[in-house]
């Protein structure tokens, strides 16, 4: 449903091509299936979140096309959100006002989102902090606003860059097993950004392998682990380690 | 930064180095420069089309500037006004900084003189001249009084506020070196508040060049204040843009003065401040 | 054995005693005594010395009332909020409106700029004779110098706090499809708003310096223009009065801004540093 095709980025300097160049993403090409869920791994500043923003399309390639069920993307569109990897919420809105801020967007009268709002907000853990502004509230709570108000747009790609990157290791793996249930409740297609290895194999069908300078795609793993993983330890599976040292193996190389 | 291989390579492939399209925003410089020259060209053309009573021009300005200064008028009125704008100054910022010092350190200092301070800090200054001619004439005292006032609040709020935002822990680090109050005074106080003081000195020196023009316009009498009211009583608008221009200029130079003397003293902190 | 309770340590420490007594403990006391004193010498020497120049408290008390009996300070008082309504007003509405403008486009800013750097320079006190002659001494011309005293510092203010907007809250916007018009109002003027309003804060003194100067020098109407009035009469009390009208008004004006400007910011974590 999502097809990616030879895109390439660069940014230069002040934004003129007449000054040097970095080259931030480099012929890259790969597709995801339906309801499929794909992890972005790489090291810094291999450009997943220039990857997952041309995706969304905040920024246009140089180079190269996306194609979202065969029509090109050029803009942001209602078939795909995004959760950002600094949260992105606006720190003069309540959680309930931030949540609502895509559904307001949209033209949704406000009694109708006020209600989608508080049932997102239900799902992910967040009832009664409805009146809190973001600063009162934790990383780890704060991201699953952010999380919330993308799922309330009901979007047909979920695009997360690093979205558990902020928070503690016990936060990170509750979110997980939260965002595994949600994913497996509806038939959203989630791409997802991580630097963690075990992160991208407990979560996702695939491993899309990132290398920097210039950014490019390494390998694609796939990862036939059974689901549900939060039931019984996945992690203590032999093929999990097994994916793990290839993963780790590939990065290094 | 240099560009391995494969970098390189990506580059020339993609070949991105085609010319931008033209934008309007590559071209700011520009933009700048004719908006202040279309603006110029079109006071000239029109300002002539008026009567010369309500408008000048750019060329007749000039013409005028020429002739005041060869008269020496000008200079004259200017140098007076600026001597008591440097003596009310002086007084303003020595006194200012001093109560300032003295009421965020000591708090019965602060709770005997608050109430006068805030009083005085929120009504506008330029209420006072009137009452400030009747007491002290119209010659310098006056003027050497509102300039003193206008420039005394600024200062003094900011130096307070600086003393009292100093944190404890700084000043704790002084006592443990065993530094008795004279020293933190000297050595804590004084230069952690700095950034503040020369932001109060910054809103002095405009309020105080505030001050002095209202006053002399006020009275009428000497320096470029008068002037301002007596060309503009006989109608001379040529002449009024002169002292006009020059107290611009005068402005930015002073405050751009003090930035600089900021950025020295202490360069240390980057204090941006909204005015 | 039980642990001890927090309570019962203290008590075991014998340390619950009353705290000792500090004369900082009712600092408003101090204040009172302060303001007393000071009333009770300038009524002692103020009956002793020239009533054309000096007066005193309960002279000024008498003319307060006297002024307020025959409605002159209330009449006089509703014409001068009135314009400075009218011109802060307007101040606010272009302030902002022209300050998002520049703060968003580049070249705005760069066709703008360097006319309301010029324009900002200039002290504005020196361009009220020409306002005059082309204005008149009528209500417009007090509204357009309050004008020029108020604008830019919400101007600077708004300017610098769009640009200040993150752009990746402006991102966020995109995503989640927001059309030019939705971004501007619903993220870069709610994430400016604390500028904005510390811009107002600056700026309510300013307009309430600018209706004083329009007034005093159109000697017509407004409080200001009891100020020249009084002052040729050498009422001196009547003087005072107004001067503490504009004080109280200065205080107030100030306080009610300030109280807007926490209510609109109250998402800011870090209650900004006042001025
Ligand atoms: N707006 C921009 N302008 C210029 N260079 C940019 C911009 N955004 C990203 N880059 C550069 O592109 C490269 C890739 O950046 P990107 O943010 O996509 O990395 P990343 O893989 O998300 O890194 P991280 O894991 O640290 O988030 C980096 O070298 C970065 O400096
Ligand atoms: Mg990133």
């Amino acid at each position: 449903m999502l097809e990616v095709r030879q895109l390439s980025k660069v940014f230069f300097e002040q934004n003129d091509p007449s000054k040097p160049g970095l080259v931030a993403l480099y012929d890259v090409s790969f597709s995801v299936r339906k309801n499929e869920f794909v992890c972005l791994l790489g090291p810094s500043g291999c450009g997943k979140t220039t990857l997952i923003r041309v995706i969304a399309g905040l920024i246009q390639a140089d180079r190269g096309e996306i194609r979202v069920d065969g029509k090109p993307v050029t803009a942001p569109g209602r078939d795909r959100c995004m959760v950002f990897q600094q949260f992105g919420l606006l720190p003069w809105r309540t959680v309930l006002g931030n949540v609502e801020f895509g559904l307001e967007i949209d033209g949704i009268p406000r009694e109708q989102r006020r209600e989608i709002s508080r049932r997102y907000l239900e799902l992910v853990g967040l009832h009664g902090f409805e009146n809190y502004y973001p600063h009162q509230i934790s990383g780890g709570m704060q991201q699953r606003v952010g999380i919330a108000r993308a799922l309330s747009k009901e979007p047909d790609i979920l695009l997360m860059d690093e979205p558990f990157g902020a928070v503690d290791a016990q936060t990170r793996e509750q979110l997980q097993e939260e965002l595994l249930k949600i994913w497996s409740k509806t038939d959203t297609t989630v791409i997802f950004v991580t630097h963690s290895i075990d992160e991208s194999v407990y979560l996702s069908d695939r491993v899309i392998v990132m290398q920097s300078r210039p950014g490019r795609i390494k390998e694609e793993v796939r990862v036939e682990l059974p689901r549900p993983r939060w039931e019984g330890d996945v992690k203590a599976d032999p093929r999990f380690a097994e994916l793990r040292a290839r993963i780790r193996e590939s990065l290094r190389g | 930064m240099a560009l391995n291989a494969l970098e390189q390579q990506a580059l020339t492939d993609l070949d991105l180095s085609r010319a931008r399209p033209f934008r309007l925003a590559d071209r700011l410089g520009a933009v700048r420069v004719l908006s202040v020259g279309l603006l110029i060209l079109a006071w000239e053309i029109f300002g002539r089309d008026v009567n010369p009573l309500f408008l000048s021009y750019p060329s007749a300005i000039a013409r005028a500037t020429m002739q005041l200064l060869t008269a020496g008028e000008f200079q004259r009125q200017a140098l007076g006004s600026l001597q008591v704008y440097a003596i009310g100054l002086s007084a303003a910022l020595l006194l200012g900084i001093a109560l300032g010092l003295l009421m965020g350190r000591y708090r019965l200092a602060e709770y005997i003189l608050d109430p006068y301070v805030y009083a005085l800090d929120a009504t506008p200054r330029v209420a006072l001249i009137p009452l400030l001619l009747l007491w002290f004439g119209l010659g310098p005292m006056s003027k050497i009084a509102i300039v003193f006032l206008s420039g005394l609040f600024p200062v003094l709020m900011n130096t307070f506020s600086g003393v009292r935002t100093v944190s404890a822990s700084l000043v704790e680090v002084g006592r443990a070196y065993g530094a008795g109050e004279r020293n933190i005074f000297a050595k804590i106080i004084l230069p952690a508040s700095l950034p503040f003081i020369m932001a109060g000195i910054r809103l002095a020196v405009g309020r105080a060049l505030i001050g002095i023009i209202t006053a002399e316009m006020f009275a009428a009498v000497t320096g470029l204040g008068a002037l301002l009211i007596r060309y503009s009583s006989a109608l001379a608008t040529d002449k009024f843009f002169v002292p006009v221009i020059f107290l611009a200029v005068l402005g930015v130079i002073l405050s751009h003065a003090v930035e600089l003397w900021e950025k020295r003293l202490a360069p240390w902190k980057e204090t941006e401040r909204a005015l | 054995m039980a642990t001890p309770t927090d309570e019962q340590i203290i008590d075991e420490l014998g340390l619950r005693r009353e705290r000792a007594r500090s004369i900082y403990d009712h600092p408003n006391l101090i204040r009172a005594a302060s303001v007393l004193c000071f009333l009770a010498l300038w009524e002692v020497y103020g009956r002793r010395s020239d009533p054309l120049l000096l007066t005193y408290p309960t002279a000024v008390f008498w003319a307060a009332i006297q002024l307020i009996r025959t409605g002159e300070l209330l009449r006089q008082a509703a014409v001068s909020l009135a314009t400075l309504g009218v011109g802060f007003g307007v101040s606010i509405a272009l302030g902002v409106g022209l300050g998002l403008l520049t703060g968003r486009s580049r070249v705005a800013e760069a066709v703008l700029d360097p006319h309301l750097n010029a324009l900002y320079a200039t002290p504005q006190v020196a361009l009220t004779p020409l306002l005059m002659m082309w204005l008149g001494l009528g209500f417009a011309v007090k509204v357009v110098i309050i004008f020029l005293f108020a604008f830019f510092p919400i101007l600077i203010n708004t300017t610098s706090g769009v640009k200040n907007v993150s752009a990746s809250l402006v991102e966020v916007g995109h995503a989640y499809l927001a059309s030019e018009r939705q971004i501007l109002f619903k993220v870069v003027f709610p994430a400016a708003l604390p500028f904005i309003m510390a811009g107002i804060r600056l700026a309510v003194g300013r307009a309430l310096v600018g209706m004083v100067v329009a007034e005093l020098f159109t000697a017509i109407t407004g409080l200001g223009a009891m100020l020249t009035l009084y002052g040729n009469l050498f009422e001196t009390a009547k003087m005072f009065v107004v001067i503490v009208v504009f004080g109280l008004l200065g205080v107030g004006l100030i306080r009610a801004t300030q109280a807007l400007e926490t209510r609109m910011a109250r998402w800011k974590e870090t209650e900004r540093a006042n001025r």
